[in-house]
């Protein structure tokens, strides 16, 4: 991978944000009005629950993390279907870059697209709702590591159905993080789902990231196997939806739809 | 830089979109491909860059089938310019220079962008987004993009189309000067007859994915005893149709 081409490419992207204000404040904009919403419901809970009475903010935080996995992997979309929308999609893929340096400046835009709008929101939960992500300490670092590269991978396969079926595709890209949702654990035990789907939900990282963080901040104990096992789920996805990218590219070569794709 | 086009077809769903496409062209020509709607001239140009994978057939350039070279190396000295494809439109004409410029790995990019503002006339709008722009501007900065690399070859698909007759003209007396200036290979799909007649060396002509005729332009109307290009094509295109 030549590190020039990726800049290139993350290049495209920081001009698109740079350019434009109103960009700026939708990155801004989603991710706090998700933080005052889980707040105030967060509040309610630690008022009125059992469960979370021993703890402030576990709702919150787990809000924040599941917030950055949907900005990492709505913003891997987005910029790819930038290159739809704006019919650039022919000059890029008629560029000397390789698929990996494409997948690479994705890749690398997305976290940094994502941060943008989930800092300012995190900060802003401190003095609002007394609540800060930075208490679960150095093992932020590795669920927020799990949770992007699951991120980037759910982007990856929502691409790779982009190239495969075209912009009809988009719709999926929407839905897409919506569907794991349930099943990602994020606000509540894995025991509270039916035997057969927590077999499921056991194969994700979301649920291995979840448990650890409720793990840290109810009982102030850190398992690093556990949040390894979680990082390691993620990198097979991943794998996964990097052979899949290169697949669905290659038949999109066959069937002839990277010529003249855009909406 | 030489290309050699040999047997190549390509099936979609059992129909060919081009079949069995044989034809040269030789080092800083400029060729022409004509065709109605849906003859299979984008999809010869999409096999050409490498987009579309052809059913069978070989593309050679310069006596190496392209299957075998490096496909960045080549798409280092390739470029491709169409009105059907855009360049970001929130981003200026500067930044989307800058942006290919970085791509297809430009050295000295501040005089290869400067040199292109010069020539193709593009200081008035080159701090403007790119949506901002009329479609002859646009135009003219798509023509920019696709030869910020000096490319070895270029492939042209209708540059001319959507425009008034004063900005084709411009981007056809470009072309032109540009040929004169530099050593380039250029493969332009058109509609416009009088184009390919005053732009091109020599002309394909083609109908549902075959070719029905090459040769010069002069060679061609002459074989088919027209005044013009448009002539001959109208008679070859009918013709073939009533014959099918």
């Amino acid at each position: 991978m030549r590190w020039h081409k990726i800049y290139a490419l993350c290049l495209r992207h920081i001009y698109l944000i740079s350019n434009s204000l109103p960009r700026i404040i939708d990155l801004i904009y989603w991710p706090t009005v998700q933080i005052f919403l889980w707040g105030f419901i967060s509040k309610f809970f630690t008022l009125n629950s059992e469960y979370y009475s021993n703890t402030v903010g576990v709702i919150l935080t787990a809000a924040i993390l599941y917030d950055f996995l949907f900005r990492v992997s709505i913003s891997y979309n987005i910029m790819f279907l930038e290159e739809i929308w704006s019919r650039n999609f022919t000059n890029l893929f008629i560029a000397p870059i390789k698929i990996s340096e494409m997948i690479a400046s994705l890749t690398i835009t997305a976290v940094f697209r994502s941060l943008i709008g989930l800092v300012p929101a995190a900060l802003l939960a401190i003095p609002f709702f007394g609540v800060s992500v930075f208490e679960i300490g150095p093992a932020l670092i590795a669920l927020l590591f799990s949770l992007y590269i699951f991120g980037v991978t759910l982007g990856l396969l929502v691409t790779a159905g982009l190239l495969r079926f075209g912009p009809s595709f988009e719709n999926i890209a929407w839905a897409s993080l919506f569907f794991l949702a349930p099943l990602g654990c994020i606000y509540y035990p894995v025991e509270i789902l039916p035997n057969s789907l927590q077999i499921i939900a056991n194969g994700l990282p979301l649920v291995h990231v979840f448990e650890e963080m409720r793990n840290i901040l109810l009982n102030n104990i850190v398992s690093y196997p556990e949040i390894f096992k979680s990082i390691l789920i993620s990198i097979a996805y991943f794998v996964f939806g990097v052979s899949t990218f290169y697949l669905a590219y290659s038949g999109a070569r066959v069937r002839g739809t990277l010529i003249n794709m855009g909406e | 830089m030489s290309i050699q086009i040999k047997n190549l077809s390509k099936k979609f769903n059992n129909i060919y979109a081009v079949n069995n496409l044989s034809f040269d062209i030789e080092s800083n020509k400029t060729v022409g491909l004509l065709g109605p709607n849906g003859c299979g001239k984008t999809t010869s140009i999409g096999m050409m860059l490498g987009l579309i994978k052809p059913s069978s057939g070989k593309i050679i350039i310069q006596d190496k089938n392209i299957d075998t070279i490096d496909r960045n190396r080549l798409l280092s000295v390739m470029n491709f310019a169409s009105p059907y494809v855009e360049l970001p439109k929130k981003l200026s004409v500067q930044q989307n220079l800058q942006i290919y410029g970085r791509l297809y790995g430009v050295k000295d990019l501040k005089s290869r962008i400067n040199e292109l503002t010069e020539d193709l006339n593009l200081k008035d709008f080159v701090n403007k987004k790119t949506g901002e722009l009329s479609s002859g501007q646009k135009n003219r900065v798509s023509l920019a993009k696709s030869l910020i690399n000096k490319p070895e070859i270029l492939l042209l698909d209708e540059p001319t189309a959507s425009l008034d007759p004063d900005t084709g003209d411009y981007v056809r007396t470009y072309i032109q000067s540009y040929k004169s200036k530099n050593k380039v290979t250029i493969l332009l799909a058109s509609h416009n007859m009088a184009e390919v007649e005053r732009l091109c060396d020599s002309v394909i002509m083609m109908k549902k994915g075959k070719i029905i005729d090459q040769g010069t332009s002069k060679e061609i109307i002459g074989r088919h005893g027209r005044t013009n290009l448009e002539e001959t094509f109208l008679k070859i295109v009918r013709s073939k149709d009533e014959m099918a």
